[in-house]
């Protein structure tokens, strides 16, 4: 979430991040804060338009007097407030956690975090060829997008999507526990035979590519995907009155996809199935 | 919000079982499908597809909730299943044994044959007769048979044949002097609340209720009273800040999700004593202004629950909860017991909130804590059980009489968990400050002709004790000083000949196993510490540096206390014991 709307006047907080004196407006996170002022702390759970899961455990920081690391995308700051972002302890535990997650997860697709991995000398490989991952065939069942649960992270942030904090259709869950922990329908059960409505919110929000559009996938698929040729242009979505902003994605002279700015006051970043997928028709020659 | 429901259709006996919640809200989605699985034995999509159509909860929500706990099956099985134990107390004592013979006459673990399969599993908290194995038969009603101690043979006959409704034998308490909290058990038949008030009961509500609100926390808090579940946080400014909170309603939630390997102390309260609890939650209720308690209690015990609904049910009959108790006008509260499914994190505080509200049994992110945002976001008090059942006793006796118990920063007595290679397992009740020695030879110390190779205080997440420490003192201060933790009051111990190294693996496996998966320190660290146990024993390679590191960053940088405590037994066997090295 941007600082720059403030809106009601709010009282400011003083507190110390990294031996400077900062003044942020109250009820800031850490990590809110920290972005407003420069100081740059990694997070991949974290969404701009969810509240926060603190599941990914990459944006831990420091807390004088606090017995444990906090996490930075969920902890208010408070007056007084000493922190510590880039400690022999919070170094340690970014460079361990993102080893952790890359010696079990596909991030090959997950922006950032290669340079993270080489800025803390992380090395996912120290826990051996026989390291337990969560490889496993993505599932292609529908034509609109794919689930590649290879590359999840479990940040939570498509179950909120999908649930109650923006679309309501609780298709998705979190299934079984501990390393088994899944993203998951009902059973299982194919997409289709589940409550999707195909708004593709769970997919603007992924922050690993697990969820992809189909177009992408396949194109990644054949090399075809190239984002340095890419352009991105927003617009109005024409299918109703409400007036949702998109940003359609062309290579090529190809609509390839479409997703929705953030900030828009209208759609925060949600569509449904219409302004994501209905834009074949553009293409139709 | 539309719920799309599944195609798939519930069965005669399904729709039974899931009548009774009709007009229900989400919180019943735990008894819910607790009552399809007791009464089919697992849980299909139709029963699930039922539940979901008459609670109101979208069918992935039920199915991740129903996935998260391991005595629910989502794929058909028998309608018998043996749960055998194998964690520490029963692995020491030999549950492998029992686990090798079942497996040679009942089949491999998991596999269904004969209309039963069996299953390894975590603590069933009757360390005291280990090996335990529990049986669950589906049914109307669904029955239970514990079989404790287990030899190969006496499993393989429970298997084998329809369990006789037994909820295993009364507690037996070896120690005869000086006993406070377990005064009762086994003298005072447990369900009858006209010998639990002959033997003192329902004094120190009478003495509350005369009080008045303040003076109990008053008393509480002079009394000195640290939690029993392990953390020792002060139950007197827990209470005062709850009361304190303008937001209501106030709720009290008894946590007997004894799951920690190695205790059995709260069972052996609830199943010996049961109207003290109930009494104890009624003065903690009225002290916080809570019109609602709720006793979450762990789905391995039947005797317990069986007990606990008795008294339950006596108490509200006889005006001692519902409303106006004991007379008093406008005081009102009544008890809710909750059975958990097997799950060891919900015995955290706040994952025992969701799981009574119907979500998965995740641990919140603190702040905000209970006293302030709890169960159903509203000011809640958390206590264990032990906890709870000390408070009648400052009630009666005063404060400064409990104070004079134990010592100046851990007052009052203290149950013990004693288990593994020692003469006598049971629960033990000492005064804080009783030297671990003093504790071991009350239970007539290891067997003849062995020697003491170890003692794990505290539990899994506890830590090891050498021979050469056994004259600390068991307080919270001087396991502190000592770097250790008394936990939840487990003393295990281990011989001679005791495998430490596959010990320390069932440890690693046990976090592993019940890591709720939220986030990911806890995770995958849990995983990765289980794979280089694993590589230390069969290679003997040098693992330390990797576990020391990975172990620090669960501590560090785990959401709750199970993945902050996953790696301290290990530890503490590498740096006191030379382990893994």
């Amino acid at each position: 979430m941007t600082i720059v709307d403030i809106g009601i006047p709010r009282r400011l907080v003083e507190f110390t991040v990294d031996g400077e004196t900062v003044r942020v407006p109250e009820g800031l996170t850490i990590l809110d804060a920290c972005t407003a002022t420069g100081t740059d702390i990694p997070t991949l759970c974290y969404g701009d338009t969810l509240e926060p899961a603190n599941a990914c455990r990459v944006c831990m920081v420091e807390v004088e007097g606090s017995r444990t690391l906090v996490p930075s995308c969920s902890r208010k700051a408070e007056p007084g407030m000493v922190v510590h972002t880039g400690s022999e302890r919070t170094r340690t535990s970014r460079k361990v956690v993102l080893e952790l997650l890359a010696s079990a997860t596909d991030l090959s697709t997950t922006p950032g975090v290669a340079e993270w991995l080489a800025e803390t000398g992380a090395d996912p490989d120290r826990f051996g060829p026989d390291a337990a991952t969560v490889a496993q065939p993505a599932i292609v069942d529908n034509e609109l997008y794919v689930r590649d649960y290879g590359k999840c992270v479990l940040c939570y942030k498509c179950v909120d999507a999908c649930g109650e904090q923006w679309q309501n259709s609780f298709a998705i869950t979190v299934a079984g526990r501990g390393f088994d922990a899944r993203i998951s329908t009902e059973f299982s059960n194919p997409l289709p035979e589940s409550a999707c409505v195909y708004c593709g919110n769970c997919v603007e929000v992924c922050p690993t590519g697990a969820l992809s559009f189909k177009r992408e996938y396949d194109k990644r698929a054949d090399g075809t995907w190239d984002e340095s040729r890419q352009s991105a242009t927003t617009t109005v979505c024409t299918f109703c009155g409400v007036g949702c902003n998109l940003t359609l994605h062309v290579q090529d002279n190809e609509i390839v996809k479409v997703t929705s700015p953030h900030e828009s006051s209208v759609t925060h970043g949600n569509l449904c199935i219409k302004g994501r997928f209905g834009w074949q028709h553009v293409q139709n020659r | 919000m539309d719920l799309k429901l599944l195609d798939a259709v519930a069965s005669r006996e399904e729709e039974e079982a899931v009548a009774g919640f009709a007009g229900g809200g989400r919180d019943q989605l735990l008894p819910a499908l607790h009552a399809v699985n007791d009464r089919v034995g697992w849980l299909s999509q139709g029963a699930l597809n039922l539940i979901c159509e008459t609670l109101h909860v979208p069918p992935a929500d039920a199915y991740g909730v129903a996935s998260f706990y391991s005595l629910f099956a989502l794929e058909e099985r028998p309608e018998r299943v043996v749960h055998v134990c194998t964690d520490l107390a029963c692995r020491v004592k030999g549950a492998e044994t029992v686990c090798e013979v079942l497996t040679e006459h009942v089949g491999a673990a998991g596999k269904a044959r004969g209309g039963v399969t069996w299953l390894r599993g975590p603590c069933l908290g009757v360390c005291e007769r280990a090996p335990a194995a529990l049986t669950f038969q589906a049914g109307d009603p669904a029955t239970t048979e514990l079989v404790a101690p287990a030899t190969g043979a006496s499993a393989v006959l429970a298997a084998q044949r329809e369990p006789s409704p037994s909820d295993g034998s009364p507690p037996l308490i070896h120690q005869k002097d000086g006993l406070r909290l377990l005064r009762r058990v086994g003298v005072v038949d447990p369900s009858t609340l006209d010998g639990y008030r002959a033997t003192g009961g329902y004094a120190a509500l009478r003495n509350a209720l005369r009080m008045g609100e303040a003076a109990v926390l008053r008393e509480v808090t002079d009394a000195g009273l640290l939690g029993r579940g392990g953390a020792a946080f002060p139950t007197g400014r827990k209470w005062a800040a709850t009361a304190a909170q303008p937001a209501g309603p106030h709720y009290l939630v008894c946590n007997a999700d004894e799951s920690e390997p190695g205790t059995f102390k709260d069972r052996v309260l609830l199943e010996g004593d049961p109207f003290a609890l109930v009494e104890a939650m009624t003065i903690a209720a009225f002290t916080i202004g809570a019109r609602q308690g709720y006793v979450y209690l762990r789905g391995e015990y039947p005797r317990a629950l069986r007990l606990l609904r008795n008294a339950v049910a006596v108490c509200r009959e006889r005006g001692l909860l519902g409303t106006d108790i004991m007379g008093h006008p406008g005081f009102s509260f009544d008890i809710e017991i909750r059975r958990g499914a097997g799950a060891y994190i919900c015995g955290e505080e706040t994952a025992i909130f969701n799981s009574i509200e119907g979500f998965r049994g995740e641990p919140r992110t603190k702040p905000p804590f209970p006293v302030e945002k709890g169960l159903f976001g509203k000011p809640t008090v958390v206590n264990n059980v032990e906890t709870l059942v000390n408070v009648p006793l400052i009630l009666t006796g005063g404060a400064a009489a409990y104070r004079a118990i134990g010592t100046e920063a851990s007052a009052g007595p203290k149950l013990f968990c004693l288990s593994g290679n020692v003469e006598r397992p049971g629960v033990y009740e000492v005064p804080f400050g009783t030297t671990l020695r003093e504790l071991l030879a009350l239970a007539g110390g290891v067997p003849e002709g062995r020697s003491l190779r170890a003692i794990l205080l505290g539990g899994a997440a506890g830590g090891f004790v050498r021979p050469d420490e056994l004259d600390l003192p068991l307080t919270m201060e001087d396991a502190r000083a000592a770097k250790t933790t008394l936990g939840s009051g487990v003393v295990l111990v281990l011989d001679d000949l005791a495998d430490l190294g596959g010990f320390l693996l069932r440890i690693a496996e046990f976090f592993r196993d019940e890591s709720c998966g939220q986030c990911v320190p806890c995770r995958i660290g849990t995983v990765r510490q289980e794979e280089a146990i694993h590589r230390y024993l069969a290679a003997g390679s040098d693992e330390r540096a990797l576990l020391r590191e990975v172990g620090g960053v669960m501590r560090d940088s785990s959401i709750c206390g199970l993945g902050q405590t996953a790696w301290n037994a290990i530890e503490s066997a590498i740096d006191r014991l030379g382990a893994l090295g």
